[in-house]
């Protein structure tokens, strides 16, 4: 994976020291609070409900076993021994206090991380394919790109005032595990009839409160011109995004407002004469940065272990059928590691859990690790002759639940347990939910089924684009639930639609059983998973079985 | 014109940055029942002033709807309830620290 230059390592700890001033003057009072307030979101640092927050960027998820264990030592050290995991591949610590802030920086930088970009008005943490540079369905490893794009965008003078936060996501691989119509921009690779590698350009997506999918505006970019393309986006953005209306500030709205073939002319007209501008250094730095994301050296050894535990063991079966995804090498395969064990809070991951994924990465993971925004942990490199290994570490630290894609593989917004913003609570009803489900002993029956809940109508917990969607709200002071079905957040993306009227907190998990029984109902069988009924049948039977007296009341 | 709901003022604490409240004798207690219930709109806004001018003790204070009760000052919003407890999913914050 691509590490530090001595310009980055020189620009971090250059901030590590400008950020331990500042803060050292907030103390001392010789900053206010409004003069603070930019330079500490500016460096990720946000005060929550009960306590700051320091949001820590993972570039397109990437991590190694080295920064992984840092994290661990910071969430022992500065904080309450365990970390949130994001739906932006970001890492979220909840009890930081401000004059640990800048050890806890300087920690980071040791390891080659910062929390810089995290906040406010800038390009945001790049996010990528959390299989990238494994999965067989790759035409290309997204993230040299990526890291590009992150370079280019960090500090980067023109770009860090913007209209409002931007963000950009990236795919090497046409089944879209990286939500990139869901993006400000997203890059989806694509060949052309030459059979050249490029990217299909998407802007204006995202979810919030105005959800959209994003319009192409490039059918086809060559990959040298990626740089200059984005720029150009950027470029125009900045200049017809709205500063006047913060929530008509984001590219969707100036897309929709100026049109898709304006804001398509405008953007070749500045890519035209940013184009030349670009000499040729970034194709070059592109090339150093490949380098770095060069596949491991794979073995090559039998795999009857992984076949004879399959045969032996139906817990290992189990969990094998779900968690693992096929590998570009047939003798490998991919882990997606659960931090959603029934009851557990969604993303979390204790000090203790890190180090053991620290460990198996090292030992069998060919020292890689990944973060999904779906706030799973990644081993994506793993011979399956090991595998058996890994399967029994992981139950020992609770790391083995098999559940990925099912009903509790939920994702979950901190909500107002943790965030300042938040309407309602996102977690305990993700842990009510997936508890439900697994006293039912349902989960595996029902299939495939992406729960997403958000506590507020930001959408941090991508409910529009759950096949479930929950959005907490506060309703005249009291919790509500506003369900949506139907989400997609794949590469046929589609926004769910609101069922109806909104659920109270004890009536939210019962309203999702009503939802799933009715599937289970309705169904072809078990091959025909809960988007597909949906997609055959729409909302009537759904309706029907989550407003029941509704209906007796339209009979009678 | 409606009747003023009682209030008490609350902020975070620079440092530490967990939920703090103005009790009457100036102090900012971490209880809320320490809080000072704030029954008149005109001493209201004299106490957020009086809040917003210590910049360098808490950050962003306001004033938060509350109730009496018998031990002292009641949150009368569910966020306010939780700010009093912190996260429901651990034994952490406030409802771990303030036994």
């Amino acid at each position: 994976m691509y590490s530090y230059s001595e310009f980055d390592q020189a620009f971090i700890r250059a901030r590590v020291a400008q950020f331990t001033h500042q803060v050292e003057r907030r103390i001392e009072g010789a900053l206010t609070e409004d003069e603070f307030r930019p330079l500490r979101l500016m460096n990720g640092l946000y005060l929550q409900l009960h306590a700051y927050m320091l949001r820590v960027a993972i570039p397109y998820g990437t991590l190694n076993p080295r920064q992984m264990r840092q994290l661990a030592l910071i969430a022992e050290t500065w904080d309450k021994g365990y970390g949130h995991f994001t739906t932006r591949q970001n890492i979220q610590f909840n009890w930081p206090k401000l004059p640990d802030v800048p050890k806890i920086l300087a920690a980071l930088a040791d390891v080659e991380m910062h929390a810089i970009q995290t906040s406010g008005n800038c390009v945001r943490n790049v996010t990528a394919d959390h299989f990238a540079g494994a999965r067989a369905d790759e035409i290309e490893d997204p993230r040299p790109y990526a890291e590009l794009l992150r370079q280019w965008s960090t500090d980067h003078p023109e770009f860090q005032f913007l209209p409002r936060k931007f963000k950009i996501a990236i795919t090497g691989a046409p089944n879209d595990r990286a939500v990139t119509r869901a993006h400000d921009i997203g890059l989806r690779m694509v060949r052309n009839v030459r059979g050249e590698t490029g990217f299909e350009v998407l802007v204006g997506g995202g979810l919030g409160r105005t959800p959209m999918i994003g319009m192409v505006v490039r059918d086809f970019l060559a990959v040298e011109d990626l740089l200059p393309y984005v720029e150009a986006v950027l470029s125009v953005y900045n200049t017809l995004g709205r500063r006047d209306n913060k929530y008509k500030a984001r590219i969707k709205i100036t897309l929709h407002e100026t049109g898709r073939e304006a804001i398509t002319r405008m953007i070749e007209t500045r890519f035209a004469e940013l184009r030349p501008l670009f000499g040729g250094n970034d194709q070059k730095l592109l090339a150093e940065i490949r380098e770095a994301f060069a596949p491991p050296a794979f073995r090559n050894a039998p795999v009857d272990a992984h076949d004879a535990f399959r045969k032996a063991d139906p817990v290992y079966r189990a969990w094998s059928d779900t968690n693992l995804a096929p590998h570009r090498n047939p003798q490998y395969a991919i882990v997606t590691v659960s931090l959603k064990a029934h009851g557990a809070t969604p993303g979390d991951a204790t000090a203790e859990q890190m180090r053991v994924l620290a460990d198996l990465a090292e030992r069998y993971g060919h020292s890689e690790l990944r973060i999904s925004h779906e706030q799973n942990v990644i081993l994506p490199h793993v011979h399956k002759s090991d595998l058996p290994a890994v399967h029994a570490v992981l139950a020992k630290h609770g790391l083995a639940t098999a559940n990925i894609g099912l009903i509790s593989d939920i994702i979950a917004c901190p909500g107002m347990d943790y965030c300042a913003l938040a309407t309602a609570r996102a977690i305990p009803v993700a842990q009510e939910i997936a508890t439900r489900f697994d006293e039912l002993k349902l989960e595996h029956e029902i299939g495939p089924l992406k729960i997403k809940i958000s506590g507020c109508i930001n959408a941090c917990g991508h409910h529009h684009v759950g096949h479930i969607g929950i959005l907490g709200l506060d309703r005249a002071g009291v919790e509500n639930y506003q369900i949506t079905l139907g989400g997609d957040g794949t590469e046929t993306a589609v926004i769910g639609e609101k069922t109806g009227p909104g659920f109270a907190y004890d009536e939210i998990v019962p309203a999702i059983e009503r939802i799933v029984r009715a599937y289970l109902a309705h169904r072809d069988g078990p091959a025909e998973t809960f988007l597909q009924v949906w997609r055959r049948l729409g909302l009537a039977p759904f309706k029907a079985a989550l407003y029941p007296a509704e209906g007796k009341r339209d009979a009678a | 014109m409606a009747r003023f709901s009682p209030k008490v003022v609350t902020a975070n604490a620079l440092q530490e940055g967990d939920a703090v409240y103005l009790a009457a004798d100036d102090r900012w207690t971490r209880r809320h029942e320490e809080a000072e219930l704030l029954e008149d709109e005109a001493h209201a806004q004299i106490r957020l002033l009086h809040a917003l001018a210590q910049t360098d003790v808490v950050v962003g204070p306001y004033l938060a709807d509350a109730r009496p009760g018998p031990a002292g000052p009641e949150p009368a919003h569910f966020r306010e309830v939780f700010r009093t407890r912190g996260p429901s999913n651990y034994f952490l914050g406030k409802q771990a620290e303030l036994i």
